[in-house]
């Protein structure tokens, strides 16, 4: 053993308690904009996430308990039941979430060596696979004027009731591109009864207290703010060249910025720093990228939404970006004299 | 004194527990039944013995002289009878043994003849020559030979001195007491260094948490007619590193693989001025020390230590306590831990710090990098600890050096940070040292082709020559039948082209391997030790016989 002796107290462990607790403001304003179901939908998440942790590490030989107190299966967990529909049904919520952990995860070598976001893995696999399931919010409350209880969303997700009736709507990504689909123009949909001041009514706040959370992480210094700062910043760069030469065909830069999954994508998921780029230069451009792509897919894609497919997509450039952004270092000449 | 300071990036806010040792007075020489006195006390070719076994031998003579450019005597910290002169272990981590030299002290305490140098008379070159002679090396950490940082370069002056009273490191205060009580004499040592290096900038850096250091070095300073500048910086460690303390005071970067006095800066810390002055103004070679002995014993406090001292002794002397669970020599980010308790004190000494659970708990186990960069946001030299920490795991030493692993300075900032609690300037001392066994087996293998290739041209040239000889010598018989004046014109027109030929050959297959070499050479050779420079020079130096021996015969052949 050698020097030093001494070591700053903060562990993985905390940094990852640190994300969960930023995610507490985004869920409880998704209990009161959605419903109850979402905690039902994040407790299947983390048993099923920790259950798949612990048989994997098991399996793969290292000690179980600790790296299951790391948190960090917690937080895959978390991120992925907060992109999912709210109160998709259990068998999404089990599936995404085991092939997040198990193949994600673990298959590429567990904490630390996964290339991609293991979150954004189950969510993309899911979106592939169960489209129609993957499209179906039951809408916000405040429009559904559904009286939501605890038990009958646990019946819905759990299949027992008919699911969804008379409450599923479109996200508010979703009617825009459906109504730009059917040819209206944006303001033609932006008047629609759920559209609210910046993005749709209910998903605005959502995203308002994701964003809320992810300060916390910034001004607790587990996040930079590179990346979220980037990734915002290059969804409203994009969104808003786009909506500055034809106002009609594309939508405003507040809306794609208010949209949970933007806030949750840049502060949480871009920011996991085991796939993302690692310099300072290397994680301006990693959000920028990502912000970029998720405007071009919410524009041309198939899905409604960009975002996971955007980090994805950005979390191969990574290790490329990282080689390409080396920072001067302490006593380098300038890298335009060489 | 409103002076411009400039911020080096990264660093670390540490718990000083500075307070803890650096109010009580300072504890006078303890004098120990025996001296162990390494020989190996500086950077660079240890001293050779120049006492035998059973000597009777004062306080302060030499008993062991320089020996090659960077080295410095060593001498006698106490009178007493030289008992042996064998293999001891020192302050090192491994526990190895080194040649050292044992006194059995007799209580009398009894000094050689001091004679004061009168250092304005006498050249520079002298002056430098009696501190080899003197011992004196630099106390920062490095120790350094004095005599060598002395010296300028080729442009006769470093503009710039710096003394380093920073102290960055928790716990160690030898520095700051050292300033509080000796200002007045470490002043007349800093006013000698201007001397011998004309420096027109002189600047004291001294952290902002020793107030009544930097009060005592601003009123000291006050009273010398040099201008000094005593510099307040702030308190962030490794601010007490060479180059940090540089950035600070100047702004100036020491380029990397380079050195402060290739920009014209030279640093000494408070210290080495302070035995400075006793060398010159005293005629005392260096024979003890500050040092500050902390953490978990009952006293802590900093004493003037006698080289050679077993650290034990200063542990009693500050009280002994139960539960140790080691000692470190230096602090808890650069210190390295001792083998034994009863390690002698060597020049490089600046504190003894006596571990336990309750101050260091026992480091918890690693998780895998999560590649969060906080170890980026840490490192002073601005690296990218967790991409060297990727290669140096992964044995990919090539990267490793690519990402300026030798920019490195060890201290600590990047494990300190980890919330893995990786051990990363683990991972990175070991792929220096990959790097540097490597590179010397590389060496080896050079030499190594380099003697059969010129085993191989000898042999040609032996081969070549027989011939000539024969060639020749038939010549001589056909030319006693043919006219002389055609022989000398025909032995002329032959001989001299074929020399020629096979010098030029010869330098051919020499610039060949050099080329090679070259080629080949890593980029590790720069920003090394200056010990692990000083090796390579050998080995050069040994290189560049053989290679002289290569190109000798060819003069032989020209003078006949």
């Amino acid at each position: 053993m050698s020097s030093p002796f001494i070591l700053d107290r903060t562990s993985v462990t905390q940094v990852m308690a640190w994300v969960l607790v930023a995610l507490l403001p985004g869920i409880a304003a998704y209990v009161w904009l959605f419903g109850s179901g979402i905690l039902i939908t994040l407790s299947i998440a983390t048993v099923t996430a920790l259950a798949a942790e612990a048989s994997m590490l098991k399996a793969r030989g290292f000690p179980v308990k600790p790296f299951l107190m790391d948190l960090s299966a917690i937080v895959t967990a978390w991120l992925l039941a907060l992109s999912l529909p709210s109160l998709a049904p259990w068998w999404l919520v089990i599936t995404g979430t085991l092939f997040a952990i198990v193949v994600a995860k673990h298959l590429y070598g567990g904490l630390g060596q996964n290339i991609f976001n293991p979150a954004m893995v189950g969510y993309a696999v899911l979106i592939v696979s169960f489209p129609i399931q993957m499209t179906q919010w039951a809408g916000p409350l405040e429009l559904t004027h559904a009286h939501l209880g605890f038990a009958h969303s646990a019946a819905i997700i759990f299949g027992a009731d008919t699911p969804l009736d008379g409450i599923a709507m479109a996200t508010p990504l979703d009617a825009l591109r459906t109504g730009l689909l059917q040819q209206n123009t944006v303001d033609e949909i932006m008047i629609r009864p759920n559209f609210g001041h910046y993005g749709g009514i209910g998903f605005e706040w959502l995203a308002g207290f994701f964003l809320l959370g992810g300060l916390l992480l910034w001004a607790l210094r587990i996040i930079s703010w590179h990346v979220p700062l980037a990734f915002l910043a290059g969804i409203w760069l994009t969104a808003g060249f786009l909506h500055f030469f034809d106002p009609g065909r594309y939508g405003a830069p507040w809306f794609h910025l208010f949209a949970p999954s933007v806030m949750l994508g840049a502060f949480f998921i871009a920011t996991d720093p085991v796939s993302g780029a690692t310099t300072p230069k290397g994680k301006i451009i990693f959000g920028l990228g990502a912000g970029f792509l998720t405007i071009l897919i919410r524009t041309w894609g198939g899905y409604p939404d960009g975002v996971a497919f955007a980090i994805l997509l950005m979390n191969v450039c990574a290790p490329l970006i990282d080689t390409f952004t080396q920072p001067k270092i302490f006593g380098e000449a300038p890298k335009t004299a060489k | 004194m409103n002076r411009e300071l400039f911020r080096f990036n990264g660093g670390l806010h540490l718990p000083d527990h500075k307070a803890e040792s650096n109010t009580r007075p300072i504890h006078p020489p303890i004098l120990p039944a025996r001296l162990v006195i390494s020989l190996r006390q500086h950077i660079g070719t240890p001293a050779k013995p120049i006492v035998s076994v059973g000597e009777r031998v004062l306080k302060g003579q030499m008993i062991a002289a320089a020996e090659g450019i960077i080295s410095a005597a060593v001498h006698a910290s106490s009178s007493g009878t030289v008992r042996a002169i064998d293999l001891q272990t020192v302050p090192h981590a491994s526990g190895l043994p080194d040649l050292c030299i044992t006194i059995e002290t007799d209580g009398l305490d009894q000094w050689v003849t001091r004679t004061p140098l009168d250092y304005h008379t006498l050249s520079p070159s002298e002056v430098r020559a009696q501190l080899r002679d003197l011992g004196l090396v630099g106390l920062g950490g490095a120790v350094f030979p004095g005599a060598v940082k002395l010296e300028v370069g080729t442009n006769g002056t470093y503009p710039t001195l710096i003394l380093n009273g920073a102290e960055c490191e928790p716990w160690i205060t030898c520095d700051d007491v050292l300033m509080r009580h000796h200002a007045a004499e470490i002043m007349q040592g800093l006013s000698v260094m201007h001397h011998l290096l004309g420096s027109t900038d002189i600047l004291i850096g001294i952290e902002d948490n020793k107030p009544e250091a930097l009060a005592a070095m601003r009123g000291a300073a006050a009273t010398l007619d040099v201008p000094v500048e005593v510099i307040a910086v702030p308190t962030r460690y490794p601010g007490g590193g060479a180059k940090q303390l540089i950035k600070t005071l100047t702004g100036k970067e020491v380029p990397s693989g380079k050195l402060s006095t290739d920009i014209g800066i030279q640093v000494f810390n408070v210290g080495t001025a302070f035995a400075l002055y006793r060398a010159i103004f005293k005629g005392e070679p260096l024979i003890s020390r500050m040092v500050t002995v902390s953490g978990h014993v009952q006293r802590p406090q900093n004493m003037e230590v006698l080289i050679g001292t077993p650290m034990v002794a200063l542990i009693q002397s500050a009280g002994e306590r139960d539960g140790r669970t080691g000692i470190l020599m230096g602090g808890p980010m650069m210190g390295v831990p001792m083998p034994r308790e009863d390690v002698p004190v060597v020049k490089a000494t600046n504190c003894v710090l006596v571990k336990s659970d309750a101050l260091f708990p026992s480091l918890p186990s690693a998780l895998p990098c999560i590649r969060c960069t906080r170890c980026a946001d840490a490192c002073p030299a601005d690296l990218q600890p967790q991409e060297l920490f990727r290669f140096a795991k992964s044995d990919d030493f090539g990267r490793a050096q690519e990402y300026h692993l030798f920019d490195c300075i060890e201290c600590g900032c990047c494990s300190y940070v980890c919330p893995s609690h990786i051990p990363l300037v683990d991972f990175y001392r070991y792929a220096k040292s990959e790097i540097w066994a490597r590179t010397k087996e590389k060496t080896a293998a050079d030499q190594a082709r380099e003697r059969h290739e010129f085993r191989l041209f000898r042999q040609t040239r032996e081969k070549s020559e027989k011939a000539d000889k024969l060639a020749a010598r038939a010549r001589t018989q056909r030319a006693a039948s043919s006219p002389p004046d055609e022989l000398a014109s025909a032995t002329a027109a032959s001989a001299d082209p074929e020399a020629d030929a096979k010098k030029a050959l010869i330098a051919a297959a020499i610039a060949r391997a050099q080329a090679k070499k070259a080629d080949a050479a890593p980029k590790n050779t720069d920003n090394l030790s200056a010990h692990t420079q000083q090796e390579i020079a050998e080995i050069e130096a040994r290189r560049a016989k053989i290679r002289a021996a290569a190109h000798q015969p060819l003069e032989q052949e020209k003078t006949p």
